[in-house]
């Protein structure tokens, strides 16, 4: 391959890239405007509200218990070499509400809701249940994208704070095992070290993962084409693109926390 | 008054051009029939009408409303007065048959939640499943959903329903019944336009017609003008009696 065409593929690569960023925050932008704008759909919303919230929670739950067994096990392992296991239930306590909670809930969610969302969305598009609407006169982007988008920007906290509690259960039944801890006592040392500002903002920064995860997929579903092939596409790319996407995020939302509580940082 | 007209509509899709130069008129309360052979750009044209598709160039006029011009809440006072139904019905798949029917009632009426029932369950016996109320789309065969999408363009008994390929997927029985339907639709006073291949169906509903051809405008008129034509492929048309 000669030079050239090297610079032409990579420059096509960049510049696609680029329209595909400039057509996301577009899209993302819009939603942003539309959600203030009535009507308001609260019947969707809650619809949405109630799949993506109440129906994630068994996975949530599950993932949370696990994740708590196992950090108290690695903490454990780690603070017994310096005498220190008084100091197992707070620490996992803070890592799980400061980070592990917050990020496992986003990237599950991702997963789960982000793929259904591409799909359905998708699917939608490419049986002209899009146009249907359209020609019904609902506004499709609104009735669609901007009730799933405020959806799962409302479930997103609640479910982390369902995982960093079935998490500190999850490592109280693994301490309990271990130790015999009573509930709580465990659960008063695991809360003596954290503040409101522990779990303010990493709890409130998962509004923004709930942002992202609903308006990739929805952009994704609804730029769907070649029939149920790229039904499928939409569905894969939204799980990785949102991950990423929150994952990136994630280390903006945390030194910007840093910033306005410097206290989390210490 | 005209309740749709066409102005020099161009449209193409990348490189191919799907309509070109298209003019036509349906005067008020008359069944119009879009005929030709598939892929010719007939349901390309019943999209611009309810505006899903824009042209190129040249202006869809809607009750002397331009369509090519609206936008937002506007475009959407249009189209609430419009019906159409999609070649694959579109049915939405998350909702009930009768759930598909009340939907353009719940949007856009301020009627009870009994009533909208009631008046679901009346369109969709007009097209013969009224038992098919409680039913999802996917416990459906294609030629019922094509019906139930129909009770759902009639819900709000529009004063313009657009309908492609009405009979396509039918039983010669219920595609007669679907033209009977249609027939006392037009009567009521409703415009219709009708893309169909089904040439003995249109002869039923039709009071105008038009031919497309690879994007042009072969031949409108009348039954008798149709008829009367030398076209080769309009005569072919008009002498076949299959149903599409």
């Amino acid at each position: 391959m000669s030079a050239l065409a090297v610079v032409d593929r990579v420059g096509t690569g960049v510049l696609g890239l680029f329209e595909f960023v400039g057509a996301l925050a577009t899209f993302g932008g819009r939603a942003v405007v539309e959600a203030v704008r009535p009507p308001y759909e609260p019947r969707e919303i809650l619809r949405h509200l109630f799949q993506f919230g109440y129906r994630s929670a068994p996975l949530i739950l599950t993932a949370g218990f696990a994740i708590g067994i196992v950090l108290s096990m690695h903490t454990r392992a780690s603070l017994e070499r310096f005498g220190a296991e008084a100091m197992i239930p707070a620490g996992l306590a803070i890592a799980l509400i400061r980070e592990t909670g917050p990020l496992t809930a986003g990237l599950l969610v991702s997963g789960r809701v982000g793929a259904g969302i591409g799909a359905e969305i998708g699917a939608m598009k490419v049986t002209e249940q899009i146009d249907a609407l359209e020609a019904n006169a609902v506004d499709s982007f609104k009735y669609l994208a901007v009730t799933r988008i405020i959806a799962l920007m409302i479930a997103m906290p609640l479910l982390t704070i369902m995982m960093d509690f079935a998490g500190i259960f999850g490592g109280y039944v693994a301490e309990a095992a271990v130790s015999g801890m009573s509930w709580q006592m465990y659960f008063e040392s695991a809360f003596s070290y954290i503040a409101y500002s522990d779990i303010i903002p990493a709890t409130l920064k998962t509004i923004v993962f709930g942002y992202l995860i609903a308006v990739v997929a929805s952009y994704l579903g609804f730029t769907t084409s070649r029939g149920t092939e790229g039904v499928g596409e939409a569905s894969t790319r939204s799980v990785v693109m949102a991950s990423m996407l929150i994952i990136l995020s994630d280390v903006i939302l945390v030194k910007i926390i840093f910033f306005f509580y410097p206290a989390v940082s210490g | 008054m005209n309740a749709v007209r066409f102005d020099h509509v161009s449209k193409a899709f990348g490189a191919l051009k799907v309509l070109d130069d298209i003019s036509f008129e349906i005067p008020t309360g008359q069944a119009f029939c879009l005929l030709g052979r598939s892929g010719t750009g007939k349901s390309v044209a019943l999209r611009h009408i309810v505006a899903l598709v824009r042209p190129d160039s040249g202006k869809v006029f809607v009750e002397e409303r331009d369509m090519t011009e609206l936008a937002g809440n506007e475009l959407a006072d249009v189209r609430k007065h419009m019906g159409f139904l999609f070649q694959n019905a579109a049915l939405f798949d998350s909702m009930s048959v009768g759930d598909n029917v009340a939907f353009p009632m719940r949007r856009h009426t301020d009627w009870s939640d009994a009533d909208i029932r009631e008046r679901a369950k009346n369109k969709l016996a007009d097209v013969g499943l009224e038992k098919e109320f409680d039913k999802m789309p996917g416990d459906l065969s294609g030629g019922m959903k094509k019906r139930a999408g129909l009770a759902r363009a009639m819900a709000l008994d529009p004063a313009i329903l657009l309908v492609d390929e009405p009979s396509a997927g039918l039983d010669p029985i219920t595609a007669g019944e679907i033209d009977e339907l249609l027939v006392k639709t037009k009567e009521g006073g409703t415009t219709l336009v009708v893309v169909t291949h089904n040439i003995p169906s249109a002869r039923v509903i039709g009071d105008g017609f038009a031919v497309l051809q690879d994007g042009r405008l072969l031949v409108s008129g009348t039954l008798e003008a149709l008829d009367a034509s030398e076209e080769p492929l309009v005569q072919a048309f008009m002498r076949s009696q299959g149903g599409g």
